[in-house]
């Protein structure tokens, strides 16, 4: 089953418990961030990578980004939600790095009609168009997934290897939404993408997941 | 002369996300679950894109460095001081 724990979309009015969280960070109380980092930071490296290159640049972004919120939080208006406005400190930090570093903004291209599709399982599996009976259907049908080999160590590693070799924008949807458990709303807002293009990224990304999965147990299973 | 509006695998695994999503607009829908109906492969295909979705919720979640973290904290303690 797919978690479902969304909070209500990014425009939600901050709740009594972070309006708690608020009052307690701005009076220095040291476990509401160690709180906050540890709920948070995953999600800020996830998102920071996208726009620079190397892990290391991206902590240094969380690290600024959590500097940000330290000196802004006495003027925070509760106008978004917390988590809206750390995101949004960390975007604006991620970007004037990225720039700084000369990198353009992968969402960019995206967002250009007639970007090559990347189908999410390849033509060969298919049989062709000018097929008589079936065009268009399996040639090479997938096969039901073995559970127990699912539940090894290194089917999640294998998962986690399939992401971290994704382009950066639809490494960033799929951690979002299927690591994190973002709702979609959130995601769009937060890396300022459409509905539409959030879902064909996330598309993308739990393809290549999929086949990275179906040709790992292809190997564990028959040979 | 349903053979028009009939899908074909191959353009049912590029709507799998949408139909997940529950964004797949109705006579699309209809279609999809028409088709699975009917095609052992691909309700297992939709069956495996479920799992993948499953294992992924499942992975590790990334982490700062043990030298981040406490750089962290330290920015904390100054901020706090200032």
């Amino acid at each position: 089953m797919t978690r479902r724990r969304y909070s209500r979309g990014m425009e939600q009015v901050v709740s009594a418990d972070e309006s708690r969280l608020v009052e307690a960070l701005q009076a220095g109380d040291e476990r509401v961030f160690e709180q906050l980092t540890r709920e948070y930071n995953a999600s800020l490296l996830r998102v920071a990578q996208i726009y620079v290159t190397s892990r290391a640049v991206a902590e240094e972004v969380v690290q600024e980004t959590w500097l940000g919120v330290l000196r802004g939080i006495e003027r925070f208006e509760a106008r978004s939600s917390l988590k809206t406005w750390i995101f949004r400190i960390l975007t604006n930090i991620a970007k004037t790095r990225a720039q700084r570093e000369g990198r353009t903004l992968p969402f960019s291209a995206l967002e250009r009609p007639g970007t090559v599709p990347e189908p999410a399982v390849g033509p060969e599996r298919f049989l062709p168009p000018e097929h008589e009976r079936w065009p268009g259907h399996w040639s090479a049908k997938p096969e039901p997934w073995p559970e127990d080999q699912l539940l090894a160590a290194e089917a999640r590693a294998l998962v986690e290897d399939a992401i971290e070799a994704l382009p950066p924008a639809q490494r960033a949807v799929i951690s979002l939404r299927d690591v994190e458990g973002w709702s979609p709303d959130e995601t769009c807002n937060t890396l300022g993408l459409t509905e539409t293009n959030q879902r064909v990224l996330l598309h993308r990304a739990r393809s290549k997941v999929r086949l990275a999965l179906e040709d790992y147990l292809a190997e564990t299973t028959y040979e | 002369m349903s053979e028009i509006e009939q899908l074909s695998c191959q353009e049912l695994v590029e709507l799998v996300t949408e139909y997940l999503e529950g964004a797949l607009p109705e006579p699309d829908r209809a279609r999809l679950e028409d088709h699975i109906s009917g095609c052992d492969g691909c309700r297992d295909y939709i069956e495996q894109m479920r799992t993948t979705i499953a294992l992924t919720a499942g992975v590790r979640h990334v982490e700062l460095s043990p030298a981040a973290e406490e750089a962290l904290l330290a920015t904390f303690r100054d901020w706090k001081k200032s």
